[in-house]
């Protein structure tokens, strides 16, 4: 199995496996970020460059480095691969200026997107992004569109990292999802306005990465951070109907397939369990999702523990 | 003039039809490399040191030499024939006076790679030359030079030439194959290359048109011969196209290695600047290739002459040197606006980016948006400073070589002619450009 190193830390991985995901393998800080890549979802990335890295060895066998810097989503390991990513000054100038592009034509309107507070430009930009920004004209803009009726599409947020075109081609059988026009005007778009009917197409909104395909039946109907989300399940002959459910006090205001931490989901599931099954006894609750402290989500979600360990702090004295 | 081997026979009657092909020592090529076996027609290749006439200068016989050969699996050779980058016009001149000569090259060369079936994709403008080519190639059919058992020797080939819908993007190999399959015209990530898995997931080769029409006087001459044309591992001829504010603007073969000096100014070739004035500057092989100003095209840093050949125009690298790329010369003489140049060479970049990978989809506008603000006499220093910065965030973090194509004339541009922005900053309103200014605007001029 080949060997490689990432930022001085070497791990063993099987034969085939991107550096992203040996970098995932090892954890912590040195994880690039990913943007368009989805490991559920063959062919993606390689488009958004935020996960660039510096190959300074290439392998055992041929040790010159690298003449480019590499997108890690797509750049298998090699033995005795080295690779750095945050030790090189290069890759984080490199990714500040992505980041700068992602956000040039990003219409920034957080306050009012479903997205915020589990978005990954959100994230992006704050981990690895400059303050401020250098572009001083004009953003790009589209009309709002609908994709069928449960999906609505917001070109103006998207980044165009075809994770939604993935799933249009893997999951759904018709394909009338695609990428229209070139360069920064190219769109997300469907045949002629045509409404996906698959089963699964409810998965794009879960694969977006920022604000711009997102869950009708949820929209403005509260930030993800008054939410409080749960593990369920229930029986569905389409999906595995493992899901995660954003209670409301005792509403289940959407349904979700349940992510990573990596920010994917480890299940897709199909429209009816994320619609249509919107009261709390069609779905067998298994407990409360662990959500990273350093989220915006975890905002209240510990406020009952701490109501807890204070009564606890009363009791004993 | 020195040896032409490929236009060298245009002036001939029906050099464009079979007969007059033949009647010319046509398809004499192929008979001597059916005879041969495929390896020998390869290794013929790897000794003329011919180099892709594409753009990237690549030695063609290596490039055949890496084609993967899984058992079961068919190869297929592709021309790229979509050649659409601003100041390079010589595969349209050579399809629509010489189509039997990459039609015989293509033969030649699907032969030696072991492929059935080949490809030539045209780009969508040409559809002048497409109806040439398929014309020809049903004459070529006709004759028994393609289909089953071509010339008794048992080698089948079936030749297509597919027709693009007109993007420049296409011309990337990896988006010429997807564009092939009937997808949209996205360069795809490297590795896996062509050579292992391209054109329906086999093995693929992409060449020039030019490239694939001079293994036909390789074949006919010896590669070792071919290989004492030119000069140092820049062997053979070349096409160039110039074009510019000079006397004779046309395609030209030169024998690699023939001083720029003498191109430029020379009767055979350019024959000298338009109305006697001074040279400015020169964009030496297509828009994407850094710019040079005429101190450097002449002669390079160290002071020697520069010569028409892939090693002397690279010499200095990309601080005072430039690429042969694809061929397509640009002369500007002193009255040209590099600046205004640049402006349009990256609106061209930004209506061509395929917007797949965010630097280039992103940054190609920004740049453009810079540049008109330049012309239009509102830029300050900083401008100058950020259009450098984004350059450089965009040069070589792309998915395909469109993000450096970009880049690079931003970067000499700006190396070589800063004294020209700072002149636009400072003359402010008054510089306003106001043709350039209601062209843009889509407004009449009072």
């Amino acid at each position: 199995m080949p060997k490689v190193t990432i930022d001085g830390q070497t791990i063993e991985v099987p034969e085939g496996t991107s550096i992203l995901n040996a970098a995932r393998l090892i954890g912590g800080e040195i994880v690039p970020p990913a943007m368009c890549y989805y490991t559920k979802l063959e062919t993606s990335g390689g488009y958004c460059r935020t996960c660039m890295v510096k190959v300074v060895k290439g392998s055992e066998k041929d040790p010159r480095p690298m003449p480019k810097l590499v997108a890690s989503c797509r750049q298998p390991v090699m033995d005795g691969m080295e690779v750095q990513n945050i030790t090189s000054p290069e890759v984080v100038e490199a990714r500040a200026g992505v980041v700068e592009f992602l956000l040039m034509n990003h219409p920034l309107d957080c306050p009012i997107c479903d997205q915020a507070g589990e978005c990954n430009l959100q994230d992006l930009g704050f981990e690895h992004g400059k303050e401020g920004t250098r572009y001083e004209f004009g953003r790009r803009e589209f009309e709002k569109k609908d994709i069928g009726d449960k999906i609505q599409l917001h070109m103006t947020r998207c980044i165009l990292c075809y994770r939604c075109v993935k799933v249009a081609d893997q999951l759904c059988p018709s394909r009338v999802h695609g990428v229209m026009n070139r360069g920064d005007v190219s769109e997300i778009s469907t045949y002629i306005e045509k409404a996906i009917d698959s089963e699964m197409s409810g998965n794009m909104i879960d694969v977006c990465p920022v604000g711009a395909l997102t869950d009708k039946t949820f929209r403005f109907k509260s930030r993800v951070w008054f939410t409080k989300p749960v593990e369920a399940h229930r029986n569905c002959t389409k999906c595995s109907g493992n899901v995660r459910l954003w209670f409301k006090g005792e509403d289940v205001l959407r349904v979700t397939g349940r992510k990573d931490q990596w920010g994917e989901v480890k299940e897709f599931i199909c429209n009816e369990c994320r619609y249509d099954k919107k009261s709390v006894s069609d779905w067998v609750i298994e407990q409360p999702t662990h959500v990273d402290r350093h989220s915006v989500i975890s905002q209240n979600h510990y406020e009952n523990l701490k109501q807890i360990k204070l009564d606890v702090k009363k009791l004993k004295k | 003039m020195g040896r032409q081997l490929l236009i060298n026979d245009l002036d001939k009657e029906g050099i464009a039809t079979l007969a007059g092909y033949k009647a010319n020592g046509g398809y004499a090529a192929l008979e001597k490399a059916l005879k041969m076996k495929p390896e020998e027609v390869v290794s013929e290749v790897q000794k003329s040191g011919l180099r892709g006439r594409g753009g990237a200068g690549f030695p063609t016989g290596m490039k055949w030499s890496f084609i993967a050969k899984p058992p079961g699996v068919p190869r297929y050779l592709v021309c790229n024939a979509d050649e659409s980058e601003p100041g390079t016009f010589k595969d349209r001149y050579l399809m629509q006076r010489k189509p039997h000569i990459l039609i015989e090259g293509m033969i030649i060369s699907s032969f030696a790679l072991g492929a059935n079936t080949s490809y030539i994709y045209i780009r969508g403008e040409m559809m002048y030359q497409f109806h040439i080519l398929e014309k020809a190639i049903q004459e070529a059919y006709d004759a028994g030079y393609l289909g089953k058992n071509i010339l008794g020797t048992g080698y089948d080939l079936d030749l297509y030439v597919h027709c693009g819908a007109g993007a420049y993007i296409c011309g990337e190999e990896t988006g010429l194959i997807e564009s092939l399959e009937g997808k949209r015209g996205n360069p795809r990530i490297k590795p896996p290359f062509p050579a292992v898995k391209g054109v329906w997931q086999c093995p693929t080769v992409v060449n020039n048109v030019e490239t694939l029409a001079a293994v036909v006087p390789i074949i006919n001459m010896t590669g070792d011969e071919y290989a004492k044309i030119g000069i140092g591992k820049s062997t053979g001829t070349k096409l160039i196209s110039a074009s510019g504010h000079i006397n004779k603007p046309g395609v030209y073969e030169i024998e690699l290695g023939v001083p720029v000096e003498e191109f430029i100014y020379s009767d055979v070739y350019c024959g000298g600047i338009k109305n006697g004035k001074k040279m400015k500057a020169v964009v030496a092989g297509g828009s994407s290739v850094p710019i040079l100003p005429t101190e450097l095209i002449l002669k390079t840093a160290k002071g020697e002459p520069r010569l028409m050949s892939y090693e002397s125009l690279n010499d200095g690298g990309f601080i005072s040197g430039t690429m042969l790329g694809s061929g397509g010369f640009i002369v500007m003489d002193e009255d040209t606006s590099v600046v205004k140049n640049l402006w349009n060479f990256t609106r061209f970049y930004h209506h061509e980016s395929c917007g797949q990978c965010s630097p280039c989809r992103e940054g190609t506008g920004w740049m453009e948006k810079i540049l008109h603000k330049f012309l239009d006499g509102h830029a300050t220093v900083k401008d100058i400073d950020l259009l450098w910065d984004i350059q450089s965030k965009i040069d070589s973090r792309t998915i395909c070589p469109l993000g450096e194509a970009a880049a690079w004339p931003v970067a000499s541009t700006i190396r070589h002619f800063r004294s020209e922005f700072e002149e636009y900053i400072n003359k402010g309103e008054g510089f306003k450009d106001v043709k350039h200014y209601f062209r843009v605007n889509n407004l009449q001029p009072a």
